[in-house]
């Protein structure tokens, strides 16, 4: 093995990187946001509010995001009507594919840790919410989303990780991300355990960050149901 | 039936029954591994629990494609090597075969987490009665430990399941036929990719939806005693 290749074109590695964690960063932002509002409705007791957000948050789940991204960006080619409109300009483009792709998949798991967290709010947080007089908008600002959305944070850190190895696809859809890097070292050298070493130890330190950027987190926001 | 999508709709259902062959054969052999890394981290030696534990924690930590594409591309360079050495003919890696091994091997280290906390979860009372019957470890593990643990593991081992049969799409990107590879010759040839990928995304929804009546039905049939007893 040559590692020589991997110094040479550290470079590019970079550059990868560097998209990669751009591309982490905007999904996990719009996806976060996105999240509350399917989260309450997916809680809600109305049926009309619950069942079209409880069918997206199935259809994301329960399909490979590969095939959520393909058809996002080699599926829609398929309308006439969509090329020929400006919202073209973004769907041709594979970067803005991949954000939507990330960020609609990542919306549906955050939504049903969050479904899950908001539902096992505890009773008594509920009570005193509404013993103090708050209307519904309150008790979600105030009490409810604030304690669901702490609760959350070790399932959120899963889904943080599995995010950022799912970034691997913008690599699959022509992207030079990380793992496009690599399979560009790859194809010029014809060095698989180099470059896909090097690469596999850059997402490990990525993934060992975000588990100790949680850790903290952890400790921060759920010092009080720490026994 | 034929007719329907321009008549690749056996093309696709072909793809579809690799899919579930490398997704059962990879079960198969994640199940295997998982178990031998789950005992390894709970009773053996410094040597195998340190092992074990790089194991699931380096795989837990890389994307499934990096290491789909290592084996792949990499296991062709090793067995060039070889052949080389040992004067074989050239071997083109199977990527049938990397396929299963990838994922398997992906998910031996989240099935071997799933197990390992299973058997922790089996209450060590059971396990002492074993012993006190005079059970050698070995009965212990095969007649207590192994079925109380099942009902334990079934929850998380089918979460893996799911996840295993979604990142069985991955093998289309080392040109396995499997149903996401068949949609794209079927929506190249016929202009019509946004129509067979959302084919193949309903097909897995139905593969995920038939794997729920399964846990289901095992669920029921794991938890009997525990309605019986309460």
């Amino acid at each position: 093995m040559d590692f020589s290749i991997i110094i040479d074109n550290l470079p590019l590695l970079f550059k990868g990187l560097g998209l990669t964690l751009q591309l982490l960063a905007i999904s996990l932002t719009v996806g976060f946001f996105l999240s509350i509002p399917l989260a309450i409705m997916a809680a809600s007791k109305n049926t009309w509010l619950r069942t079209p957000v409880k069918i997206f948050i199935y259809i994301f789940r329960g399909t490979p995001l590969l095939i959520q991204i393909f058809i996002i960006y080699y599926g829609l080619a398929q309308f006439e009507w969509l090329r020929e409109s400006s919202l073209w300009l973004i769907f041709k483009e594979a970067y803005w594919c991949a954000i939507i792709a990330f960020s609609l998949n990542t919306a549906a798991y955050t939504a049903e840790i969050f479904r899950g967290a908001i539902l096992q709010t505890p009773k008594g947080e509920l009570e005193a919410a509404e013993a103090c007089g708050m209307n519904r908008w309150d008790q979600y600002r105030h009490v409810i989303l604030p304690s669901a959305l702490r609760r959350s944070i070790p399932m959120y850190g899963n889904e943080v990780i599995f995010m950022l190895h799912a970034t691997v696809l913008a690599g699959v859809i022509t992207l030079v991300d990380l793992f496009g890097a690599a399979k560009i070292i790859n194809s010029r050298y014809y060095a698989p355990f180099e470059s896909f070493i090097s690469v596999g130890l850059f997402y490990l330190a990525l993934t060992f960050t975000i588990v100790f950027a949680f850790k903290l987190l952890e400790g921060h926001f759920l010092k009080h149901l720490k026994r | 039936m034929n007719d329907y999508f321009g008549g690749y709709l056996p093309l696709i259902l072909k793809g579809m029954i690799l899919t579930i062959e490398v997704a059962l054969l990879s079960l198969f052999f994640a199940v295997i591994l998982g178990m031998l890394t789950a005992s390894a981290r709970l009773y053996g030696g410094p040597i195998s629990k340190f092992i074990a534990t790089l194991y699931t924690t380096v795989i837990r930590g890389i994307p499934d494609l990096v290491l789909m594409m290592l084996i792949f591309f990499g296991g062709q360079i090793l067995v060039n090597n070889l052949g080389e050495k040992f004067g074989w003919s050239y071997i083109d890696i199977d990527p049938f075969i990397a396929g299963i091994i990838t994922i398997g091997f992906i998910f031996g280290a989240y099935m071997g987490e799933t197990f390992r906390g299973a058997i922790m979860a089996v209450s060590k009372g059971q396990i002492e009665a074993g012993h006190a019957y005079g059970m050698t470890g070995l009965q212990v593990f095969l007649h207590i430990t192994f079925p109380a643990m099942i009902r334990h593991a079934l929850p998380g081992f089918f979460n893996n399941w799911l996840v295993l049969v979604k990142t069985t799409a991955l093998v289309s990107v080392i040109g396995l036929e499997d149903m996401v590879f068949n949609a794209k010759v079927a929506g190249d040839t016929l202009r019509q990719p946004f129509t067979f990928y959302v084919l193949v995304g309903a097909l897995f929804l139905i593969i995920t939806a038939v794997s729920d009546l399964a846990m289901q039905w095992l669920e029921r049939r794991y938890t009997k005693h525990e309605k019986a007893l309460s």
